[in-house]
């Protein structure tokens, strides 16, 4: 049973995925596009987790935490170059 | 040189602390030690960021605040799934949210908190941190979205730092 | 074997984790404009993933390999992380002159 269910959930975050790569390319201003980034990099979180649940493993995880402060500090930076013209003053 | 060995901000070290264990797999004579380090030495280096002690006076209120916000974070997402898989155009709105609380992580927490709940996100925090500009996804009227922060965190964060 | 109300717990998480990612999604695809896309992942996106992480603890302590902490880290991040991205991309929208959708009561301030 559990297995349905992670299929079924694997391919409802992966449709989310898709959804935000849509308003990635539409746009239409810059921030629109760093919010749809920020929303798949959770997606991505979400996915591998998925993942490591499908295999059994917790070797994945790591990876989880790295891509939340990597997404967070990204999604940060990016904000901040929209509002200032520039990252680090 | 004296004040180089203490911990300016003890909450701030206690959670850098307690992470780095739960980061490192299972609690050891070397986690615990490199855990201190980090717990001394980051908030050293990041105190010209933080210039005044934060004043969480009842601390023990805490806990009972995260649960009725994690409650109304799930009855939110809930409102939201509805509005967004409905057809109608959401009545959106920006409101300007007077502030009674002053401290500033007072403000920060309530801001979080906002963001996180009900079909509102806070934009800005106005320069004389006397008000905070709300996006709200679905409002009749702003007094309804002012009422229901007032009453639901406001007044609980009050309590518990002023 | 793993008991079976583990297993009915573990599948309804998975697939309430799943639906509010994907509202989150339909929301930042379908909304008017960018301030309304905004609620859509901050709150929904954020709450899939949280039960997504709930039901792998709930998997991972039921198949006898103790409970996760970085998952309940991963999890505890995003929930502060996600109002300060927000914030931030707000302030960044309201900085560049996006425009609110028609209809909008209200308008951001200037200062």
């Amino acid at each position: 049973m559990i297995i349905v269910a992670l299929y079924l959930t694997i391919a409802m975050v992966t449709l989310a995925a898709l959804l935000n790569v849509y308003r990635l390319i539409k746009g239409p201003n810059a921030t629109d596009r760093v919010l749809a980034l920020d929303t798949l990099y959770i997606n991505a979180i979400a996915l591998i987790i998925l993942l490591s649940v499908t295999l059994g493993t917790r070797m994945y995880l790591e990876a989880a935490l790295l891509i939340a402060v990597m997404g967070f500090v990204g999604t940060v930076a990016m904000a901040k170059y929209l509002k200032r013209g520039s990252v680090i003053e | 040189m004296l004040d180089r060995l203490t911990f300016p901000q003890p909450w701030l070290s206690l959670s850098l602390f307690l992470i780095w264990q739960f980061l490192s797999e299972g609690v050891s004579g070397g986690s615990v030690v490199l855990g201190l380090v980090l717990a001394w030495a980051i908030p050293q280096m990041t105190q010209g960021f933080w210039p005044e002690r934060p004043s969480l006076l009842k601390w023990w209120r805490m806990p009972g605040y995260l649960v009725h916000v994690l409650r109304d974070i799930v009855v939110a997402s809930f409102d939201v799934a509805a509005l967004i898989l409905s057809a109608r155009q959401p009545r959106s709105a920006f409101v300007v949210y007077p502030l009674e609380l002053t401290d500033p992580l007072a403000i920060t927490v309530l801001a979080g908190t906002i963001s996180l709940t009900p079909g509102t996100v806070t934009v800005d925090v106005s320069d004389d941190h006397k008000s905070l500009l709300i996006h709200a996804l679905d409002a009749e009227t702003d007094e309804e979205v002012i009422h229901s922060i007032r009453n639901r965190y406001e007044r609980r964060l009050l309590e518990m730092f002023e | 074997m793993m008991h079976p109300v583990a297993e009915y717990a573990i599948s309804a998480l998975l697939l309430i984790g799943g639906a509010f990612t994907l509202v989150g999604a339909i929301g930042l695809a379908r909304l008017p404009d960018f301030f309304s896309r905004l609620h859509g992942p901050t709150k929904a996106t954020t709450l899939g993933v949280g039960a997504i992480m709930l039901s792998s603890v709930i998997y991972f302590s039921a198949s006898g390999e103790g409970i996760g902490v970085s998952e309940i880290l991963v999890t505890v991040f995003l929930f502060i992380t996600a109002p300060v991205s927000a914030n931030i991309l707000a302030k960044a929208a309201m900085h560049i002159d996006v425009p609110p959708a028609e209809g909008t009561r209200g308008k951001p301030w200037e200062q």
